[in-house]
């Protein structure tokens, strides 16, 4: 296909960077490619300048925080993730889904930063991220701020990225007294989510996320305050699931109508909850 | 030294399946067109456009790639290789002869993508077994074959029975 003409530019710095996307309206970063290219081609965005994110290597790397926490650069891959002893060791769901988005070649391309910009309500990492209490650092002209996971998913194709800024890296909490899970039903395996749902339990209660039912991962807040008791039985956490898919307004469309993703948001937040328990147990 | 500055084109330099290759190429130029219609190396096919058949596959420093999902200006400086590059010296790559020994194509269109992903993975993985080459190949579609031939091929190769 032939795309709409457009300027290309390699900075090697993230100041750079920053200040190319300022100076150009309708500049847009390009990370994987593996969302904008297509996008491109379809013409449901035209930018004018594509500010290529590649030469930023301190984008590229994984590693801790003074205070412990996993950070991973904006431009780290999906493989990257995959085959982290960091990730592995702090916080392995990250790897465990990332290992299950799309196929090998969009893995070796796509970037996590670029998964949570695109913010599509499809995609794999933005529940997650939420359900995991991460924060976004995002680099403008004017300096840097951390924005976190429940702030930063604004809509559909928008998030608390602005314009002229750059994510720069993606921190998450180390597992403590913690466990993770993650579930759903795709199309076809390994495929796009038709609903999905992320959990997180500790001594505290659960975090749970719905992925695919609105435009941003939606917090299954009654559910959480029903399983705060800390009682995680199989029959606990089916009935604090119960009256979620009646709580959420989700579009149908030709994978499912709104009734079986309102269903299908239940049984995924049972399922990804009851994964958590027991891997806390380990 | 200043911010570069953005341009409707860029001269690339990058290696292609061993020569290296210099070439002005326009910002909007997709890495499968430049590979077919600026370089001759018609190997490499376009099935959907979209980064969903894998009919595109390259690599791209070692590693498989959709060639319609990047840009050519992205490819500068590295290295790739694309089908031409398995039997450069003439002689077909033990999984060629797999391919060939064990009926794994009918029309062929997709044949060179499932090549570049399952040479991918025999260099990370040189004895794969059936589960490994299926999730390696997740991102080929084959409209002909109902993909078992393409597999056994595959597995035959790290049996060292092709
Ligand atoms: C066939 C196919 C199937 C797919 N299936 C799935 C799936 O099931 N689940 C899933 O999660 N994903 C899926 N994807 C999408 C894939 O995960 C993309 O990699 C991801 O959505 C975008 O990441 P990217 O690095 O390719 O970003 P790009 O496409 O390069 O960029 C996407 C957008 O984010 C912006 N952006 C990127 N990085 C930054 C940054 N650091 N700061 C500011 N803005 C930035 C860009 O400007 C652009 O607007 C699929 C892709 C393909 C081709
Ligand atoms: S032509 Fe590139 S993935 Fe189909
Ligand atoms: S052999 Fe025809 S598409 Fe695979």
């Amino acid at each position: 296909m032939l795309l709409r003409e457009v300027d290309y530019a390699r900075p090697a710095t993230v100041e750079e960077a920053v200040s190319l996307l300022a100076a150009h309206e309708g500049a847009r970063a390009l990370a994987g490619g593996q969302t904008l290219v297509n996008v491109m081609k379809a013409r449901a965005a035209a930018p004018d300048v594509l500010v290529d994110l590649v030469d930023l290597a301190e984008l590229r790397t994984i590693g801790f925080s003074s205070d412990g926490l996993l950070e991973i650069g904006a431009m780290v891959t999906y493989t990257q993730l995959v085959g982290s002893s960091e990730v592995e060791v702090a916080r392995p769901i990250l790897a465990e889904v990332a290992a299950t988005i799309a196929d090998v070649q969009v893995r070796n391309r796509g970037t996590v930063g670029g998964n949570v910009c695109v913010s599509d309500p499809t995609n794999h990492l933005p529940p997650l991220l939420v359900v995991l209490d991460a924060s976004f650092t995002i680099r403008g002209s004017g300096g840097e701020r951390v924005v976190p996971a429940d702030e930063f998913f604004v809509g559909v194709y928008m998030t608390a990225v602005g314009e002229g800024e750059l994510l720069t890296k993606i921190s998450v909490p180390p597992a403590s007294d913690t466990g993770d899970g993650f579930s759903g039903v795709t199309i076809g395996k390994h495929g796009t989510y038709v609903v999905d749902a992320a959990a997180t339990v500790s001594g505290e209660g659960a975090r749970i996320a719905i992925g695919c039912v609105a435009a941003t991962p939606v917090r299954a807040t009654e559910m959480e305050e029903r399983l705060a008791g800390g009682d995680f039985s199989e029959d606990a956490v089916r009935e604090a699931a119960k009256g979620l898919g009646a709580s959420l307004d989700p579009p149908s469309d030709v994978h499912g109508s709104a009734d079986y993703r309102r269903s299908l948001a239940e049984t995924s937040a049972v399922r990804a909850v009851l994964q958590a328990v027991e891997r806390r147990k380990r | 030294m200043g911010t570069p500055a953005p341009a409707r084109s860029r001269a690339i330099s990058l290696e292609v399946n061993g020569e290296a290759v210099e070439y002005e190429v326009p910002a909007r130029r997709l890495l499968v067109h430049f590979i077919r219609d600026d370089l001759g190396l018609t190997g490499t096919h376009v099935g959907c456009d979209t980064g969903n058949c894998g009919a595109c596959t390259v690599h791209v420093d070692g590693v498989s790639v959709k060639s319609c999902m990047l840009l050519a200006v992205q490819a500068d400086g590295t290295r790739i290789a694309t089908v031409e590059g398995l039997a450069a010296d003439g002689e077909l790559t033990a999984l060629q002869r797999s391919f060939n020994e064990h009926h794994a194509l009918q029309c062929g269109y997709c044949t060179p993508g499932m090549l570049m992903s399952a040479t991918a993975l025999l260099e990370q993985n040189p004895h794969p077994n059936e589960d490994e080459v299926r999730v390696a190949l997740q991102g080929n579609i084959c409209r002909c074959t109902g993909y078992v031939n393409i597999v056994e091929a595959v597995v035959a190769v790290g049996e060292g029975t092709s």
